[in-house]
């Protein structure tokens, strides 16, 4: 039997870093765990992404106990206080920090951390922390839901371009920026973060839209795992931007199988991130990804994933059209002879 | 090594409780504590000392350990003192008087140790948590040494005094000093270093206690029982070191004078050397004389104060040799009083002194400062006064007006040694809004940051939401001995709008003084909106009047509703103590001293807080004209009753200290229904009843914890006359379909919580957060609606016995006699206690531990606990805390007896009275309303007949007639009371077979003294004596009471399930035998949003943390299972519970791992007990059979 992986490279280089594989296990609560992280290189994850340091989870853990340690002092004379002074400080990023330091010693794979966040506030600076504990890159993950009528478009890009620019200067690590697809110009947004000096787009963010409980009149949290139709979004703005930014390109979610990762790589991107795949199907089926990419590269007698990066995207097909509004009308009116 | 200069000493600001504690916790190895108010922050230092791994001056940690009881604090510190530690406590009141046992045995040993007491009033006529001697003089034959503390300086010198005199002595010693006034005050002191407490312990002598310990290893037999032959002298044996003690300790207080520089004596005497009229007194009222004493010599006056320092063993040759010789008169002023007695103890002791050694002085005792009743340079200038006149007063008493026996002394309340020079602040502010805190780090700023004095003190009101907290602060270049409120201040600051038209908060400003005020009115608008008794004063005196709109700096900054730490800006601006700069410099080191630990967020929205503060400071220019139609509101309505009117309201206005000795009951007995009268309109938001949406469920009325939302069903005719706004919808009862439902809220009683919103089951199919009830803005609906429920009293109530008890829909229709407490706003508390009276309430005698339930429902000026129509309600009484489940047995065993009694002399009387009657009365069926009140009315034939008798039988009959009517014997305490001081007792009474109901209304902590741990405290949950989590699991008390097989046991949560929470009530009350409800009570102590507290009692119960059980006797006897299980297995994570908690957070934010592993093992702890109970409630009855 021939062994493809000695004929076929599967090398891809993502924030300039080599990487064995397009296969970069995306934040999840697998990456939580040290064993974990072992396993997933063991697997054969090419490179990691921590689960994200949460700006509001800092903050808004240290305002509720402030708040109801003072709500609960100076009730009466008897009982001026309702709380022993704390044990110790309130933890900050020391525990995320300390991950971060912990999944570099047990693993040679590349380590990306990642900031969550919506706003320019004091969170950034962790940032600079996180490359100190040897994180080879950081990815932001910019989660930002514009309720406010009052803001502009414009104002929500702008705050993008300037967490960016801000992150940019408190680190030399490379700068991943994972978003959302809710933009008027999501091509045009791409390269004001390339200007910016993203040094990768992760496309796309996965919102977490609640659901409602009929019964209880409620609004819910809803967590449902992705699954390939959320694919084709990814593709066609990979496709889309290709070419167009410096930026690498990153595909994440919808990828549930080894043509899903080649679909992204013939779009444009360097790498293919995985989380709810390996939630349901566990870690070691990023080794039957792999394999079975192989299979398919072989079958299809592709030497490299570098090849095919790209031979998809916009500027790469015959009828750029397929990526534009005229591809648009023909679903619709095809769907509609049906 | 020795030295003398005191410059190389730290100066802090702290209270006298630190300053003990600081001592006590350097010098001992074992400190045994149980909480108790004002001594409870001494033990959680120590606690939180020992925590930190601080180690006393021996190098090691000294063991903090929580006990169960003062009783077991001294007994656990006997037995260490006995094994050879150094061990000391800390208490006070009731706390005193259970450690007396082991003091006289720690005495009769001759053990050196040091108890350190914030001395406070003894429960007798009411309980009072505040400051007088009647603890310490309860203890004083018991053979301890005495020595009182009157500052703040003091306590940490005595301290050391104490313990240095006691080791030499070995005499053991009693450090007092006021409870509240010196141990909460909080003061610029010179810190004691390790190495002056190390020059101060004779290691010798420490060496010496070990030596003479028990040990195996050279044993000896101590504690023996001796007979009449011996005892007698064995007792006298140790008066060689009583003898000694005095020498001893002024021997150390000389050493002392040499380290530190500071000079003390047995007695002191601070005065003119000529004086002839002298007070003699101890505690903080020793520093008034001194004040007082020294405006007046500088006038010339001959007058001076001896402070008596060791008061046992009571040196008569030092105390004479104190005295001046000149003294012609003499006032003894004592801080306690012993009714019956030729005098006070301290009189005595003078009296005796002098008389010993044949000294002529006219001697006058009198009573002064009973409970922290304020002492004031005025009072001892009267007294001074007193002692003019050729024969004073004796037996006198100062500071109130008694117009019954005419104790009391006149004084000038206009005379006033307030010094020069000294700034005076007086700041009103809510409780829990951090005002009192602020006001806290600003006098220790003041005093270590500049060279000034300084001095705080705070007062609270009694309630426990929508308090007035007011902070006294004094700062300045000469020594302050002011241990007395300020009534004269330069700086007055209202942090609260609204307390304007409740007080008359000005009166205490002095002419020029200045005003600073929160208000989101800005200066130009400001003048109108000021009660005319406020415009008044600001003119009148001419106050220089600043505002500040403190919300919107603390909204724009991000600190919520948050104005501390902006206003105590403001205050540092205006009065100019520092240097703008240096100020917000310094506030900002506090702030980051005080929040730091909570994350850098809270800093950084301080800092901003406070960096935007002063842009927002605004003069106001003063009109110069009385412009406002409105002033401060009469405490009470006019319809109130004649002693509410004449004495509730005078508290309620804070004017109680006017009131004369007359007005007071002679026996501690009031009226209830008197909250109703105290209409505190502290609610900015009210639940508004939506008629339409509304499916008369009642479970709003049910959680409502303040009794103000009610419902009746009523005849249309009732709605004659309604006001325009008064709403009404036809009943959706079967069975009462044709008369009107009203759903009504009392809009100046309810405190705001939401709990009624966030319980109601009903939400809009047009929009979902609209329910059956919302809050709206309280100030445009006050009047309507006060309005509306005036008319909803008048409507009669919904007849019971037509009422399905056992649904929570017909229980909302029966009339709450628990009504409008001070409780915290949405209390998890109060909803059991308002349905017990629902229930059972108009023939329930109520036995209440002391905590939290004995303070809203007792602590004047009004009692929540009210009347129906016919005049009957719940009776209530609060013995003790740790004696509750006896007290309320006896009364069951006297309800029997008389019961008894009366049902023996109906037998007799049967003839005169016709047998039907007889007959009807002595085998009435009431195990329901109908045949409660049938028999209610042959009661009410029997006393029309015996009315007319004239016989002894037909007298005691009568008397006793009321027995006849069952009568529900209810005993109510928290978890402090139930599974730890009390447990005893408890244990006891469920074991008796009696027919009592005890409800333990269980927040896991004890909540008024603070939140301390108790047994009832979860794994892993933070508490005062558990800061790094509690390690063991709570106590099973559900289970320990079932194991006797004759008690009725339910384990409830209301919010888990109201319905079974009903049905436990019924059965329990039912039940002939004891029954005890273990009712969980969310609360401000678990720390989160409490209008969330019925989805954590949902969430705790869902979680299996708190499983709904019922545990019926009676089924036993049927032959089934006894054991109900009514909730289900576990369906969410117990950290989908805890974790909403602060109480849980706290350690998951400062030790991730530490929570980690003791939420590991509560969660074994849940799945245990989940197991066995699951076990208990399929367990085979009868042979095997399963039921």
């Amino acid at each position: 039997m021939i062994d493809l992986s000695k004929t076929i490279d599967l090398s891809t280089s993502y924030l300039g870093l080599k990487l064995n594989n397009p296969l970069v296990a995306s934040a999840s609560p697998l990456c939580e765990d040290l064993a974990n992280i072992r396993r997933l290189e063991d697997a054969g994850a090419s490179a990691i992404v921590l689960p994200s340091l949460f700006e509001e989870q800092l903050e808004i853990e240290s305002d509720d106990l402030d708040r109801f340690l003072i709500e609960s002092s100076e009730r009466s004379a008897e009982s001026v206080t309702h709380f022993p002074e704390m044990a110790g400080w309130v933890r900050g990023p020391e525990e995320y920090i300390a991950h971060v330091r912990a999944c570099k010693k047990a693993v040679k794979i590349p380590i990306i951390a990642s900031l969550n966040g919506s706003t320019k506030g004091g969170w950034l600076g962790y940032a600079r922390e996180i490359e100190r504990a040897g994180a080879d890159a950081v990815e932001l993950n910019i989660y930002s839901i514009p309720v406010d009528p009052d803001l502009s478009g414009e104002q929500v890009e702008q705050r993008y371009v300037d967490i960016v620019r801000a992150v940019k200067e408190e680190v030399r690590i490379p700068v991943a920026v994972k978003l959302g697809p809710y933009f008027s110009s999501m091509a045009n947004m791409g390269r004001k973060l390339d200007a910016a000096g993203a040094n990768a787009l992760v496309l796309f963010n996965r919102f977490y839209q609640p659901d409602y409980d009929l019964e209880a009149l409620e609004v819910v949290p809803n967590l449902i795992l992705s699954n390939s139709h959320e694919l084709f979004l990814r593709l066609h703005w990979i496709a889309v931007l290709y070419g167009q930014v410096k930026a690498d390109l990153a595909l994440t979610g919808g990828i549930h199988t080894a043509t899903d990762v080649v679909k992204a790589m013939m779009a444009g991107a360097k790498v293919a991130m995985m989380t709810s795949a390996l939630l349901k199907r566990g870690i070691n089926y990023l080794d039957t990804m792999a394999t079975e990419l192989l299979i398919w590269m072989g079958e299809h007698e592709y030497d490299s994933i570098k090849q095919m990066q790209g031979s998809m995207s916009r500027n790469a097909v015959p009828q750029p059209a397929a990526f534009e509004r005229v591809n648009y009308m023909k679903v619709l009116s095809s769907y509609s002879m049906r | 090594m020795t030295r003398s200069s005191t410059n190389s000493r730290a100066k802090v600001t702290i209270d006298g409780n630190e300053a003990a504690a600081y001592v006590a916790h350097q010098i001992n190895e074992v400190i045994a504590i149980y909480p108790i108010t004002p001594s409870s922050p001494m033990g959680e230092w120590a606690d939180q000392w020992s925590a930190e791994q601080k180690p006393n001056i021996w190098g090691t940690v000294p063991t903090v350990i929580e006990m169960q009881s003062e009783g077991g604090a001294s007994g656990a510190l006997h037995g260490a003192l006995q094994a050879g530690s150094l061990s000391t406590t800390f208490t006070a009141a009731q706390g005193l008087l259970l450690m007396i046992p082991n003091m006289y045995k720690i005495a009769g040993e001759l053990t050196p140790t040091v108890f350190h007491i914030a001395a406070r009033s003894l429960a007798i006529h009411a309980l009072s948590i505040f400051g007088d001697h009647s603890d310490v003089m309860a203890a004083r034959s018991t053979g301890f040494s005495m020595l009182a503390s009157n500052s703040i300086q003091e306590v940490m010198d005595f301290a050391l005094i104490a313990q240095a005199a006691s080791l030499e002595s070995r005499v053991p010693f009693l450090h007092f000093f006021d409870g509240f006034r010196t141990s909460h005050e909080v003061a610029k002191v010179e810190q004691l270093t390790v190495e002056d407490l190390r020059e101060m312990i004779d290691e010798n002598l420490v060496r010496a206690h070990r030596a003479r310990a028990l040990s195996p290893d050279r044993p000896v037999i101590r504690g023996t029982a001796q007979n009449p032959d011996v005892y007698f002298q064995a007792r006298e044996a140790c008066n060689p070191f009583y003898l000694a003690t005095p020498t001893i300790v002024q021997n150390v207080m000389d050493k002392f004078a040499k380290l530190v520089g500071r000079q003390y004596h047995l007695f002191d005497y601070v005065g003119a050397p000529d004086a002839d009229r002298v007070i003699i007194l101890m505690g903080s009222g020793a520093e008034v004389a001194h004040e007082t004493v020294e405006a007046l010599t500088s006038a010339g006056d001959k007058v001076g104060v001896l402070k008596v320092r060791l008061f046992r063993p009571f040196s008569i040759p030092d105390f004479v040799g104190a005295l001046p010789p000149s003294v012609k008169s003499i006032a003894v002023l004592d801080r306690t009083k012993e009714p019956g007695a030729t005098g006070e103890p301290l009189y005595c002791d003078v009296v005796t002194a002098l008389a010993e050694l044949g000294i002529q002085k006219k001697v006058v005792g009198g009573r002064y400062g009973l409970s922290s009743k304020e002492f004031t340079p005025a009072m001892a200038k009267g007294i001074f006064d007193e002692l003019k006149k050729p024969a004073p007063r004796n037996h006198f008493t100062v500071g109130i007006r008694d117009d019954v026996t005419h104790t009391s002394l006149d004084y000038d309340p206009e005379f006033s040694t307030e010094v020069p020079g000294t700034v005076r602040a007086l700041f009103y502010g809510l409780g829990a809004d951090g005002t009192v805190g602020a006001n806290k780090n600003s006098i220790k700023i003041i005093g270590e940051e500049t060279d000034n004095f300084a001095q705080g003190y705070f007062v609270y009101d009694s309630k426990k939401s929508g308090a007035i907290t007011t902070s006294h602060l004094r700062f300045g270049p000469r020594p302050l001995h002011s241990s007395y409120l300020i009534t004269k201040a330069n700086f007055v600051a209202c942090h609260q709008f609204s307390f304007l038209e409740r007080i008359d908060m000005l009166k205490a400003a002095e002419p020029g003084a200045t005003f600073l005020l929160n208000t989101s009115y800005g200066p130009g608008e400001i003048w109108d909106h000021l009660p005319r008794t406020v415009q008044r004063q600001i003119l009148e005196k001419n106050l220089k009047f600043y505002v500040i709109d403190g919300y919107a700096v603390a909204k724009k900054t991000g600190m919520g509703a948050r104005i501390n730490t902006i206003m105590q800006t403001c205050f540092f601006a205006i009065s100019g103590v520092l240097p703008r700069e240096e100020a917000i410099a310094a506030i900002k080191h506090t702030i980051e001293k005080t929040y730091g630990r909570r994350g850098e967020s809270v800093v950084q929205k301080n800092f901003a807080a406070v960096d935007a503060a002063l842009s927002h400071l605004h003069q106001v220019p003063v009109q110069g004209k009385l412009t406002s139609a409105f002033d401060i509101r009469p405490p009470v309505p006019a319809a109130a009753p004649e002693f509410v009117r004449r004495v509730t309201a005078k508290i309620i206005a804070g004017e109680g200290d006017d009131l004369p000795v007359s007005a007071m009951p002679v026996d501690g007995t009031f009226p209830s229904a008197t909250a109703q009268w105290e209409k505190r309109n502290i609610a900015l938001e009210i639940p508004v009843w939506d008629e339409e949406l509304c499916i008369q469920c009642g479970k709003c009325v049910l959680v409502c914890p303040h009794g103000v939302i009610r419902a009746k069903v009523y005849d249309e005719k009732y709605l004659a006359g309604a006001p325009p706004t008064f709403k009404a919808v036809p009943a959706r009862w079967k069975e009462m379909k044709d008369k009107k439902y009203t759903l009504q809220v009392a809009p100046e009683d309810c405190t705001g919580c939401t709990l009624c919103v966030e319980f109601c089951p009903v939400k809009s199919k047009s929009e979902v957060k609209h329910r059956a009830i919302n809050m709206a803005a309280q100030p445009p609906l006050r009047e309507p609606e006060a309005a509306n429920w005036d008319f909803f009293c008048k409507i009669p109530e919904t007849e019971r016995q037509n009422l399905s008890l056992s649904q929570v829909k017909d229980v909302q229709l029966l009339q709450p006699l628990f009504e409008f407490s001070g409780a915290c706003s949405g209390c998890g508390e109060t909803p059991y206690v308002k349905l017990l009276t629902q229930l059972f309430g108009d023939r329930a005698l109520i036995a209440n531990a002391t905590g939290c339930s004995s303070i809203y429902g007792g602590n004047l000026p009004t009692t929540p606990f009210c009347t129906n129509t016919d005049g009957r309600g719940p009776t209530w009484s609060n013995s003790l805390f740790e004696d509750n489940a006896e007290f309320g047995l006896g009364m069951r065993l006297a309800v029997d007896a008389q019961t008894g009694y009366a049902r023996m002399l109906v037998e007799r009387l049967s003839s005169v009275l016709g047998d039907g009657l007889a007959q009807g009365l002595l085998t009435a069926d009431q195990s329901t309303e109908a045949g409660i009140l049938e028999q209610r009315e042959r009661v009410a034939v029997l006393k029309r007949k015996l009315e007319g008798m004239r016989t002894a039988e037909a007298h005691g009959l009568l008397s006793v007639a009321d027995m006849l009517v069952k009568k529900s014997v209810w005993i109510v305490g928290g978890d402090g009371w139930a599974y730890d001081i009390g447990y005893g007792g408890l244990d006891h009474v469920l074991s008796t077979g009696r027919n009592v109901n005890l409800l333990v209304l269980d927040t896991e902590v004890y909540s008024n003294t603070g939140g301390q741990a108790s047994k009832s405290t979860p794994r892993a949950a933070v508490a005062k004596f558990a800061a790094g989590g509690k390690p063991t699991g709570k106590k099973d008390l559900a289970a320990m009471a079932m194991s006797y097989g004759t008690v009725y046991v339910a384990h409830i949560a209301m919010g888990g399930s109201d319905s079974q929470t009903v049905k436990a009530f019924l059965e329990a009350e039912a039940y002939n035998g004891p029954s005890l409800l273990i009712a969980y009570s969310h609360c401000i102590a678990h720390g989160y949003d409490l209008e969330h507290g019925m989805d954590q009692q949902k969430a705790a119960v869902n979680s299996g943390y708190w499983p709904l059980f019922r545990y019926n006797p009676n089924l036993s006897a049927e032959g089934k299972n006894p054991f109900l299980l009514d909730s289900r297995a576990p369906t969410v994570a117990l950290k989908d519970y805890t974790y909403n908690e602060t109480r849980y957070t706290m350690l998951a934010k400062s030790s991730p791992d530490e929570a980690k592993r003791l939420l590991a093992l509560a969660e074994q702890d849940v799945t245990t007990r989940w197991k066995l109970y699951d076990y208990w409630a399929h367990m085979p009855v009868n042979g095997g059979e399963k039921k």
